[in-house]
């Protein structure tokens, strides 16, 4: 069993944005072409051009249908990748230590050179975050980048996890969420951010933000269009000509 | 056991060198860096691509299938030297030979050709972006057969806004995304343009901006709207006149907007039965006349600012005929009850209560929020403004309404709609993306006639004003095209009719061809309506036991199923190998506020990136096979090429003087721009710049270009045209008018009596909208649903395929069946049915679901693959479980009652009614092991068995 961090310095994490993600994967696919080069082994894929391919990712978009009584049915992508728990059983679960969760900033993260390959963290997971890589049997995660946001290689400006700096609708946000100044806090602050399955009891540390309501098809609403003022009394021609006569 | 310490390496060492190029996953044309770093042999790897923050497109984002660019570039698909075919066509047998073989063979049956009968080659190309290239080269060669693929994409909306405004969405023009205050998006699932809409979504979401989405299916970008119009295919044209029936009841548009800029005023002859009735009035300077309200007297539109045009009247003109504003005809015919929201809604699956809310939140919009930029202007007439106001109501549309047999005078109609309530270059409205605008008056009409060893007198592709430009043989009938294009079955066809060229060439209709070459065009498979069809029509031999279609040049970088079916391969790059210039010639990448042009560079050399690695760009191979046929600019006057490769023409070519390809870094020490003598430094100046070039339209001249001095003095400056360009926006448009009056007998060029009906019925020189053509032609009640498909965001046409990443995103598609239509049908998740339309049958797995027009059937575009395509295992899921549409669609209407089988096409532009298609279902037995049909026997591959075990980047992980 492995222990959690008593205290964390920082707590470093995403917010996403279910009322603009659009669905498109380019978070999904982002994440694995930097991290198939980066962190640990790579994303391995087998049988990549077969009848069954399979690879590891370490971010996925989960899509549902939403069919309400009293609204017309609709979707919403949901991207799901490690949550980065304050209380990540991912890690208590863990028979080496190779689960870990940083003191520094909070991040999630698996020593592959501890690691087993026994799968009880992914079990442990209530949200499904881990995938076991099948080329090396190896445990892999989201790392948040933790090889980009320090990394003085790379410009500062993107220092910053792949998913986020290539959203193309500008649906997911990175931040410290011990800072409640910070632009992760506020929008969960200003936009009502949630915990995914909070009755889990590992307090996740990224957010998602839920999406705004949508109209109703058949409501009238307070716009119901009240004609220019003289266009109903003697028809539109008549209409036309004051309404010229106003342009001078 | 907190005292373990891990060791993570938090400053990586990245990349050897980032290089910057243009991205081509899809045709939207971001920035991408690439970071190169050397692999464990030596040579020079991708480690990864991300978007560059600088770029004019992207600005730093980049989405799934440009993420996946690493998988395309080392695709076991990707073609590696020239083949020959050695088997029967399509079956994919090949043997593998030289360049000097290729293109001595290929230059060996064109000069046969150019020197006999030029018209024998028809030369298409698919999803090109150097069409200034290959038009150019076609041109030269001779040949009347040349387009793109814009015939079966999305000319309807090309041609539809050009002939309207100047413009278009997308390269043309993009909504105001910093100003507007509310937002359409028709008819586009999660493409067209990709990251562009993408951000500017993004960017009305951080501003509460409504977003409402018109589409039969609510997914992508529909599904995150605010409101939903899950609007029945084909009526988008009548939901859109509705709304503008009620802007006008309400008395919402901007007369002095359609007094200032548009046709409003202009007096149309109200003469029945006169040759030109219907036609505008106009003066012995050929302008049209206007009726002056106060001095009631008709006088030229071009009479001044001192003019106060009437939008309404009888006026009568010298000849003592009646004329009429082209306002008043506008407004009686929309006003029209056929057109109110009670009226449409059965037709269109929109609720009257939902169009006349949307109908009153424009105007609101519009009228009630206007955008006020601070900044003076002067317009053409020399009346000087003192700020820029603006109707902040934007509008974006693409393939969902154009690719219908309704789709012109539909997307005529969208742009009605925004021209009536000021929108169009006016602040938070639709923007203008240099070198647009660029009306009728500034576009080339078509070319034809054909010559041998001659060159064509012009441009192929163009627009016509009238019947007199149409390319017609003597007899005034015959089609010269292949494709039948600027003919009477699709006059207005300004970008060709592709999806019509194998099957007419097969038939000889109207005449056989001896080479067809193609290029980046799937023409086996997903770019064609009845791909089945298609490839018989490939494989079809004569008597003599002769192909039809006697050779078939095709260029690719992969091995798709074209492929199997060319009798020569010439094998392309990646995009990563190869030059490219995207340019203000072609298809530019600019932004509103910007005139920007790119270019493509090798970041890796093609020979380091797979052994035995022998495979040249395309356009350069192109430039090779021109000088070895002698033509002319392609080679000098001792016949010597000209140009050594498509780098060389990016930078020498001129196509006027100082207007080449490139506009930026011209003048021989790189300080000019749009205009200029040729750089011989100029490509790395762009490569320095991070691959684009960009320049700033000044800040008078960011709106209501169509109008503006200041843009008009700078775009003559920058090259973009020679002169001041007239731009009044059609709102009536004549070229329709003069068709109908053809139809009517006038004239001597006179459509076949076959074709009278059709033309007096769908020309309207107003928008109207009419059933799409499909389903006039069968009967409904067999075929009660609509079948569409949406491309997904995260695969570009078939190209994906092959991408071991993106192929577990979209390995395979379902038939997405509304809820109702399940229970109807017996259906449930899991099932298996058969889909029929009134050509052909196919069995699909469905699934159910709820947010979808309750008509409307859908599925993912061109995830299904032949077996043994893009070297995939031929039990791929691509093949056994995927499946398109195409088979369903022919490329041939219904017989009419004559007999008569029309192109299933839109009959003023040719554009392909790929979403016309109507259907039934039915449920299919499963059996132990269901695979969709058809089925076909597998594509054989030439190249060799792909890795089974893909672990990318391993070689950079040790030791970190």
């Amino acid at each position: 069993m492995t222990s959690l961090p008593t205290a964390i310095e920082r707590s470093l994490g995403l917010v996403i944005d279910l009322d603009t993600c659009v669905g498109c994967h380019a978070c999904v696919v982002n994440c694995k072409e930097w991290n198939t080069g980066g962190y640990g082994a790579p994303l391995g894929d087998l049988d990549p051009y077969g009848d069954e391919p399979v690879g590891s990712w370490l971010n996925r978009i989960h899509t549902f249908e939403v069919t309400p009584e009293d609204a017309p049915a609709s979707i919403v992508h949901f991207p799901k990748s490690c949550l980065h728990c304050s209380d990540a059983p991912c890690v208590t679960v863990c028979p080496t230590g190779a689960s870990y969760k940083r003191s520094e900033d909070g991040i999630v993260l698996v020593d592959e050179s501890m690691c087993i390959g026994c799968g009880l963290c992914a079990w442990a997971c209530p949200y499904g975050a881990r995938e076991m890589d099948p080329v090396e049997n190896v445990m892999k995660k989201c790392t948040l980048c933790v090889d980009r946001i320090y990394n003085d290689n790379l410009p500062e400006e993107d220092r910053t996890p792949a998913c986020v700096r290539t959203c193309p609708a500008g649906a997911r946000h990175f931040g410290d969420f011990s800072d409640p100044e910070s632009n992760v806090s506020k929008l969960v602050e200003d936009r009502g951010g949630f915990d995914l399955m909070p009755e889990m009891g590992t307090a996740p540390v990224n957010k998602y933000l839920p999406p705004r309501p949508k109209q109703a098809t058949e409501s009238c609403g307070a716009s119901e269009a009240k004609p220019d003022e003289t266009a109903n009394a003697t028809g539109f021609l008549g209409w036309l000509d004051r309404a010229l006569e106003r342009l001078g | 056991m907190n005292e373990i310490r891990h060791k993570v390496e938090l400053s990586a060492h990245v990349s050897d060198e980032v290089r910057k190029t243009t991205c081509y996953m899809c045709a939207c044309r971001c920035g991408v860096n690439v970071h190169i770093r050397q692999g464990e042999d030596g040579t020079p790897r991708i480690r990864y691509i991300e978007g560059n923050r600088d770029h004019p497109i992207n600005k730093g984002v980049l989405c799934a299938k440009g993420s996946a660019g690493i998988m395309q570039h080392y695709s076991p698909a990707r073609l590696m030297k020239p083949l020959l075919r050695t088997g029967e066509r399509g079956s994919g047998e090949f043997k593998e030979i030289e360049w000097e073989e290729a293109l001595t063979l290929a230059a060996d049956w064109l000069a046969d050709i150019r020197h006999r009968d030029p018209r024998k080659l028809a030369f298409f190309t698919g999803r090109d972006q150097s069409q200034s290239l290959t038009g150019w080269w076609a041109q030269q060669f001779g040949t009347p057969n040349f387009a793109a693929h814009g015939g079966f994409c999305s000319v309807n909306m090309a041609a539809g806004g050009i002939y309207t405004f100047g413009g278009a969405f997308w390269e043309f023009g993009s909504p105001d995304w910093d100003k507007t205050e509310y937002f359409m998006i028709f008819g586009v699932a999660e493409d067209h343009d990709s990251n562009p809409i993408k951000m500017g979504l993004g960017k009305l979401k951080a501003r509460g901006v409504k977003i409402v989405g018109v589409n039969p299916v609510r997914t992508g970008y529909n599904a995150v709207a605010d409101e939903w119009v899950g609007v029945t295919p084909g009526t988008d044209g009548l939901f859109i006149l509705s709304l503008i029936h009620e802007l006008l009841r309400l008395g919402k548009v901007d007369l002095d907007y359609l007094l200032r800029y548009t046709n409003a005023p202009w007096l149309v002859i109200d003469d029945e039965g006169a040759a030109d009735h219907g036609l505008f009035a106009r003066d012995e300077n050929g302008d049209p006349l206007v009726l002056d309200r106060e001095a009631a007297s008709v006088v030229s539109c071009k009479n001044g600012a001192s003019l106060k045009a009437a939008l309404k009247g009888a006026a009568t003109l010298p000849d003592g005929r009646v004329a009429r504003p082209v306002f008043e005809l506008l407004a009686r015919k929309y006003l029209d009850p056929r057109y109110a929201p009670d009226a449409v809604e059965e037709e269109t699956g929109v609720s009257a209560a939902q169009i006349r809310r949307i109908a009153a939140e424009i105007a609101e919009a519009a009228f009630e929020r206007e955008v006020v930029v601070e900044q003076s202007w002067t317009d053409m007439k020399g009346e000087r403004h003192e700020r820029m106001i603006g109707r902040p109501v934007s509008f974006h549309a693409m393939r969902g309404i154009s690719a219908h047999s309704n789709g012109f005078q539909t997307c005529r109609a969208l742009h009605l709609l925004q021209i009536l309530i000021g929108s169009i270059d006016s602040p938070g409205g639709f923007r203008f993306k240099p070198p647009y605008p660029r009306p009728v008056a500034a576009q080339p009409k078509p070319h034809g006639g054909c010559k041998p060893d001659e060159p064509l007198p012009g441009p192929h592709l163009g627009f016509l004003r009238g019947p007199e430009d149409l390319l017609l043989e003597a007899d005034g009938t015959t089609p010269q095209r292949i494709d039948k294009a600027f003919s009477w079955d699709a006059p207005m066809s300004s970008h060709g009719l592709m999806h019509m060229v194998i099957s007419n060439a097969h038939a000889g209709d109207p005449y056989p061809v001896d080479v067809l070459f193609m290029y980046m065009a799937n023409m086996a498979w997903n770019s064609s309506m009845n791909s089945s069809g298609v490839m018989d029509m490939l494989t079809d031999k004569d008597e003599n036991g002769d192909y039809r279609i006697p050779k078939i040049i095709y260029s690719d970088a992969y091995d798709s199923e074209m492929v199997a079916y060319a009798d020569l391969v010439l094998p392309d790059t990646t995009y990563l190998e190869r030059h490219d210039c995207i340019s203000l010639l072609d298809r530019p990448i600019s932004e509103p506020d910007a005139l920007a042009d790119a270019i493509r560079w090798p970041v890796v050399k093609p020979e380091t990136q797979a052994e035995g690695r022998d495979v040249r760009g395309f356009q350069s191979v192109l430039l090779d096979l021109g000088a070895r046929l002698k033509l002319p600019g392609m080679v000098d006057g001792n016949g010597e090429a000209l140009y050594a490769d498509y780098a060389d023409y990016m930078v020498n070519h001129q196509r006027k003087p100082g207007v080449g390809p490139l506009a930026g870094w011209r003048g021989a020490d790189g300080s000019e721009a749009g205009r200029g003598a040729p750089n011989p430094d100029q490509l790395q100046r762009y490569i320095d710049n991070g691959g684009f070039f960009e320049t700033h339209v000044p800040e008078e001249a960011r709106y209501f270009k169509h109008a503006n001095r200041a843009w008009s003095d700078w775009a003559i400056a920058m090259g973009l045209q020679d002169g001041p360009v007239e731009n009044v926006f059609q709102l009536y448009l004549e070229p329709l008018r003069k068709f109908q009056l053809a139809a009517e007998g006038h004239g001597e060029r006179q459509p076949p009596d076959t074709h009278r009906k059709r033309i007096l019925e769908t020309f309207d020189p107003l928008p109207l909208w009419y059933p799409p053509f499909e389903g006039a032609g069968v009967d409904v009640s067999d075929y009660p649903y609509h079948a569409i498909t949406q491309r997904p965001a995260a695969m570009y046409h078939s190209w994906g395929s092959q991408n071991a990443w993106l192929r577990q995103i979209h390995g395979a598609n379902v038939l997405y069946v509304p809820g109702p239509v399940c229970d109807a049908a017996g259906l449930r998740d899991g099932d298996w049915a058969w889909v029929i339309s009134h050509h052909s049958r196919i069995k699909v797995p469905v699934r159910r679901m709820e947010a979808v027009n309750g008509k409307t059937l859908w599925t993912w575009n061109a995830i299904g693959k032949r077996s043994g395509a893009w070297t995939l295992d031929d039990n791929a899921p691509e093949a056994k479980k995927g499946f398109l549409l195409n088979h369903l669609i022919h490329e041939l209407l219904p017989p009419a009652a004559d007999g008569y089988r029309w192109s299933n096409s839109d009959p003023i532009t040719g554009q392909a009614a790929w979403f016309d298609l109507r259907i039934r279902i039915e449920k299919a037995e499963v059996g132990d092991n269901p695979v969709t049909l058809p089925q076909f026997p597998p594509q054989k591959d030439p190249l060799r068995e792909p890795p089974a075990v893909v672990a990318y980047g391993k070689e950079w992980g040790e030791g970190e």
